[in-house]
């Protein structure tokens, strides 16, 4: 099989998983954590992609996704903590009213 | 350039740990699953020759945000519902939905397959060239990071403190 179809479709199958976590768990930091599977799954896109091409702006890139998704994760699980202190529970169905 | 054996294993292992993600009742368990899917994604970037972000990979997403990921693990309550009961009640319409998506993006990757590269080695992903334009072209957003992860620091500090910091 052709290299870059195998990780294009190793991609698609990580994102699908994580799309799934996120729809379908419900602790909200576990929903956090697919979210991250799905930022890995496009990140091994824009590699695949990035080397077959054989750009620096693509390493670059990648660097800077990094650290966005470092910055992401810092402000997003004091968020989560935040809803759990509040109604004692990480399950997101105790949320629902937060919708609107 | 076709697939070798150790992309099959590290990919392999990569659906594995999703797959434990997917199934596993305590969230310490689902933060080992992702340990090990991003532990195999470094070896593959590895095995494509992009040993910069390989690198990238495990300091900053298995060294930084899963380390900060599991000590928030470990100040929960480990009696919490969402511990016990893990799916909610979309499970059937999410996993019926994604599977469509799934059969649509592998039948355009199989019809239409991936365009032959034009370019062909991966010879910037090296530590030195990389450095090198990195600094030289790249500086500017890379200065710029630094400037949003103190804009982060202080929006977490204000988050955590909340309106008038009644929460010390």
């Amino acid at each position: 099989m052709d290299r870059t179809q195998f990780l294009v479709a190793l991609a698609i199958a990580l994102f699908a998983l994580g799309l799934v976590g996120v729809i379908v768990r419900r602790n909200a930091l576990v929903m956090l954590m697919c979210m991250e599977l799905m930022v890995n799954a496009v990140v091994l896109l824009l590699v695949t992609f990035a080397v077959r091409a054989g750009s620096t702006a693509g390493a670059a890139y990648v660097f800077l996704i990094f650290v966005v998704a470092a910055a992401e994760i810092a402000i997003a699980i004091p968020i989560v903590l935040l809803l759990a202190r509040q109604r004692r529970t990480l399950d997101v169905s105790a949320f629902a009213e937060l919708e609107g | 350039m076709t697939a070798g054996l150790p992309l099959y294993l590290l990919a392999a292992l990569a659906v594995g740990g999703a797959l434990v993600m997917l199934a596993a009742r305590h969230p310490m368990r689902v933060a080992l699953g992702l340990i090990a899917t991003m532990l195999a994604l470094a070896g593959v970037y590895a095995d494509l020759g992009a040993h910069v972000v390989a690198v990238f990979q495990v300091l900053i997403y298995v060294g930084a945000v899963m380390v900060f990921m599991v000590f928030v693990i470990m100040l929960l309550d480990t009696r919490d519902p969402s511990f016990v009961a893990r799916y909610s009640r979309l499970l059937l319409p999410g996993v019926a939905a994604v599977a469509a998506l799934v059969a649509l993006l592998g039948a355009l990757l199989v019809g239409r397959g991936v365009a032959p590269a034009r370019v062909a080695g991966a010879a910037d992903f090296h530590l030195q060239p990389f450095s090198a334009a990195f600094l030289a072209e790249y500086w500017l957003p890379f200065e710029l990071t630094s400037v949003l992860l103190v804009v982060v620091v202080v929006a977490a500090i204000a988050v955590i403190r909340g309106r008038g910091g009644r929460d010390g």
